[in-house]
């Protein structure tokens, strides 16, 4: 059994304690995680979550038009209520907004009782809201091989009672649901002993510390964890159900690697391929603390995913949700920003009735309305659909500025500084301004996504800090990085502007190769590219001559070219900010 | 059931501030920067469920207090009283502005033609704790709208043809994480106090955790029991402090090393100045001294100033070194 479906096994023992799994990636694991765990809590809820759902259906509340009809007060249940004791399940979950992550985070503060199933479509920086990632305990990968198909699941090994209480009723209260749970963990706490259960704390502690995993929600999470996987292999705590929680819980949350004083160096992280639990640490069986840690810490190391160890590396944080609120944005003006006045509609999918202007509207019907219905109709307001208003407000789309900047060759170090320096003015008004900042660099043979879009001014002097130049000048790689990542951010109710800083003499192709020639016609094909997407931006050279090759890129970009010889920081600042919004700062 | 405050493991100075608010609520509201899974809203948690319960008239929508309900938009007709929790709200991130201030009646207004005011959290936060999860992440006009409610103690809603004004004596509890995105100063100034969390780095503390949650998981009641005396104390702590504070004194001494300090460290207007001599001497009361003295003020400055600070893209020293910098070089 894989790890992925090892934490789904658990996570059906004790939903509400272990709170859900992150899975990433689409393949035969995942739909397998999820027909296992579908299949552990039958006859309980599974519900699916649509990105885009609304406030009402999530939490429950009023039906504005079945209380209309019957003229009474009729209420809707809530997705989050309806799902308690079992399943919620949220295909794209990289694409859920703040709004619906924040809901769902309180419900599972409040003790709803149900697994959450963050379905991760996305791509290499995008994420599940942190709200939700922080909640659930297991972060595995979904694009394992096919597991070997046993439709006959083994139960859950428990010396009296059943691990998952076959609900009779739906709503069963979550006390009840949890009820298992508990007895688990107290069989095994039985069996651990006090000075078993000691160490676990004190192994999980020392990994978390050295892994750098601040949340001392991980931390609980893997004590859980490894009790339960040690019973499920009805046995003491041993290693292999420490390193289990290792690898599926604090390794993919490391935000460090930590030295080693042996000369191991950290295995390949090939999350694909990982041992099954106790292939390599069944041999040896010393109960030495010490050698008992080493092991679990080198699982969680090799469960690190590349992405996060690139990240360590650079001495960047683990992966951030980027995209949390996104999605819903465009919608979002339905909700606040400046009021604009009512129109008729129906007040769903997040639009407010705007209850003045509905009783207006209905106000000169009631005479007619009421000699149209039989004499002893009751007497009440007489509203029609027709007469439904709903409340708009005007919500500006939030500006995102993407520096894309040329590291390379000699003058990269003060280019890099203007832009950093250009970057940080602009994020300290990025508020007032409703903006987000990003930077890409790009030099030797690559275009580097080095600050996600962010607003946060701590985050970027965290990431700027040592940014390294010199190198080939992949011109057309850095604009097709900026232009994907204007692309997406569009994608979502943004208006992304690229500041392209660079002399436009692109040396390194598409493919790496250096090669001016087939440099330049990449970059110009880049350019055409960007132009057709309809992205604005301009061209900033800063060079002290500047050359024509910049212009050229400007020109097929459809962008702006600004010559800016010894242009500094707040040179660079203002000329993005006015052409960006229109006036300088 | 809530986790005990007295067994949240570390976390002094988030605690301290809690307790402060707790003994002197006009201070303001504790605003509380740090990572996902530190205990925030589990100390919050923690302090309201641990204060004693209010007196309030039985059934009243807006938790009014005897003696003010005479202000009660609902007139209500009873005197009856009876003794309910501290309210704790956990405000979400996606609420509305409806929500929060209280709108008009929708079954009322549409069954029977009324026009009826529906409370909102506001009205139930009354008296209590607002905690808000990553307030940074909150619409900037609501948050300007609860600053402006946690400061003038009422709220006043004059929208869709209603004119309501009701009482909301709260404290504001922010979260927030500034890598995620920042506030406002303007905002973050309208906050009393402000402190960092983070998880402790100790192996040992660590283990503690572990252990006390376990324990509260397993059983929850026997777990309060044990912890039900230290928080006893706890509450006569803050009863006592709350009945002293008018009486203790602000010598001329401790003023004037506020008013330095706050030069020292240049922070911004003067905001800072009352909000730490109000700390210091909530924090007086707290620790049953008679007077606020230099070291009172020692232990609340960085809380009650961090936030103020001028920042300076170009200083990488961060606000709390400031402070303590400035400290140590004014009163050695």
């Amino acid at each position: 059994m894989t790890d992925t479906l090892m934490a789904a096994r658990l996570l059906a023992a004790a939903p509400g304690r272990l709170g859900g799994i992150w899975l990433r990636g689409a393949g035969p694991e995942r739909e397998a995680a999820l027909a296992l765990l579908t299949g552990a809590l039958e006859g309980r809820a599974v519900r699916r979550v649509p990105v885009h759902i609304d406030e009402e259906r999530l939490c429950g509340g009023l039906d504005v038009a079945a209380s209309l009809a019957a003229g009474q007060r009729v209420e809707q249940a809530g997705l989050l209520h309806e799902a308690a004791g079992g399943l919620l399940v949220v295909p794209m979950a990289e694409r859920m907004s703040a709004l619906v992550a924040g809901r769902i985070a309180q419900a599972m503060d409040a003790g709803a009782g149900f697994a959450l199933v963050l379905l991760d479509d996305g791509g290499e920086d995008e994420a599940p809201p942190v709200a939700l990632t922080e909640r659930v305990a297991f972060w595995c990968e979904g694009v394992g091989v096919a597991p070997t198909p046993d439709t006959n699941l083994p139960e859950f090994p428990s010396p009296s009672t059943p691990p998952v209480g076959v609900a009779q009723d739906k709503l069963q209260p979550v006390a009840e649901v949890e009820g298992p749970v508990s007895t688990l963990s107290n069989t095994s706490l039985d069996t651990l002993g006090t000075n078993g259960a000691g160490e676990i704390a004190r192994s999980l502690a020392n990994l978390s510390l050295a892994l750098g995993v601040d949340s001392a929600r991980a931390l609980l999470f893997a004590q859980t964890a490894t009790r339960l996987h040690a019973q499920w292999h009805s046995r003491d705590a041993a290693e292999e159900d420490l390193a289990f929680a290792a690898r599926t819980m604090l390794g993919p949350r490391a935000t460090r690697i930590p030295q080693q004083a042996d000369d191991t160096p950290p295995p390949p992280p090939e999350p694909e391929d990982e041992p099954p639990p106790g292939d390599a640490e069944s041999e040896q069986e010393q109960h030495d603390p010490d050698a008992l840690d080493d092991l679990v810490l080198a699982a969680a190391l090799a469960s690190i995913p590349i992405d996060v160890l690139a990240r360590i590396g650079e001495g960047r944080s683990a992966r951030r949700a980027s995209g949390a609120g996104g999605a819903g944005r465009k919608r979002a003006s339905q909700l606040r920003g400046r009021p604009l006045g009512a129109r008729p509609g129906l007040p769903r999918g997040g639009a407010r009735l705007a209850l003045i202007d509905t009783l207006r509207a209905a106000v000169p019907w009631q005479e007619i309305r009421r000699q149209q219905e039989a004499a002893d109709a009751p007497k009440r307001l007489r509203i029609r659909k027709g007469d439904l208003r709903i409340r708009r407000f005007e919500e500006r789309a939030e500006a995102l500025t993407i520096f894309a900047v040329d590291a390379s060759g000699s003058s990269a170090l003060a280019r890099l500084a203007e832009a950093k320096g250009a970057v940080e003015l602009m994020l300290a008004q990025s508020y007032v301004k409703r903006a987000q900042v990003a930077l890409i660099a790009f030099r030797g043979t690559a275009a580097e996504l080095l600050l996600p879009p962010t607003r946060s001014l701590t985050r970027a002097k965290k990431v700027l800090g040592e940014v390294p130049g010199g190198g080939g000048t992949p011109l057309a790689l850095g604009l097709a990085a900026a232009s994907e990542l204007a692309e997406s951010h569009a994608a979502r109710g943004r208006t992304p502007f690229v500041a392209l800083l660079t002399d436009g003499k692109g040396n390194i192709d598409r493919q790496g190769q250096p090669g001016r020639a087939q440099a330049g016609e990449d970059a110009l094909a880049a350019a055409r590219r960007f132009a057709a997407a309809r992205t604005q931006g301009v061209v900033i050279d800063i060079s002290a001559r500047p050359q024509p090759e910049a212009a050229a890129i400007a020109a097929a970009m459809r962008a702006r070219y600004l010559a800016l010889p010894r242009a500094d920081a707040r040179g660079v600042e203002q000329a993005v900010s006015a052409l960006q919004f229109g006036k300088a700062s | 059931m809530a986790f005990p405050f007295s067994a949240i493991v570390g976390q002094d100075e988030m605690k301290r501030a809690l307790l402060i608010s707790a003994v002197d609520p006009r201070i303001g509201g504790v605003m509380v920067f740090g990572d996902r899974g530190t205990g925030k809203s589990t100390a919050a948690r923690a302090l309201s469920a641990l204060l004693p319960p209010m007196v309030a008239i039985a059934g009243c929508r807006y938790n009014c207090a005897p003696e003010e309900a005479d202000r009660c938009p609902d007139q209500c007709g009873s005197r009856k009283t009876a003794k309910v929790p501290v309210p704790f709200v956990d405000l979400p991130l996606g609420a509305t502005e409806d929500r929060v201030l209280g709108a008009l009646d929708l079954e009322r207004a549409l069954g029977r033609g009324e026009k009826a005011f529906e409370p909102g959290l506001l009205a139930r936060a009354h008296r209590g704790y607002l905690y808000i999860d990553e307030i940074n992440l909150l619409e900037d006009h609501l948050v300007d709208l609860l600053l402006d409610v946690a400061q003038s103690g009422e709220n006043l809603v004059e929208r869709e043809g209603l004119s309501v004004r009701h009482p909301a004596k709260f404290v504001l509890i922010g979260s927030g994480n500034p890598e995620e995105g920042e506030l406002r100063p303007q905002l973050l100034d309208r906050f009393g106090l402000s402190v960092e969390v983070k998880t402790p780095q100790d192996i040992e503390q660590r283990i503690e955790i572990m252990r006390r949650c376990d324990a509260q998981e397993r059983d929850a009641a026997a777990f309060a029991a044990d912890w039900a005396e230290a928080d006893a104390k706890i509450v006569k702590r803050i009863a006592r402090g709350k009945k002293a504070l008018p009486k203790v004194a602000m010598p001329d001494a401790t003023l004037q090393d506020a008013a330095s300090l706050c030069i020292a460290v240049g922070a911004d207007g003067l905001r800072g100045e009352l909000t730490l001599m109000r700390a210091a001497r909530a924090y007086a009361a707290l620790e049953g001294a008679k007077s606020a003295e230099r070291k009172h003020l020692r232990a609340v400055a960085p809380m009650a100033l961090r936030h103020r600070l001028r920042r300076d893209v170009l200083d990488e020293t961060g606000s709390t070194a400031r402070i303590d910098r400035a400290l140590a070089e004014l009163f050695g």
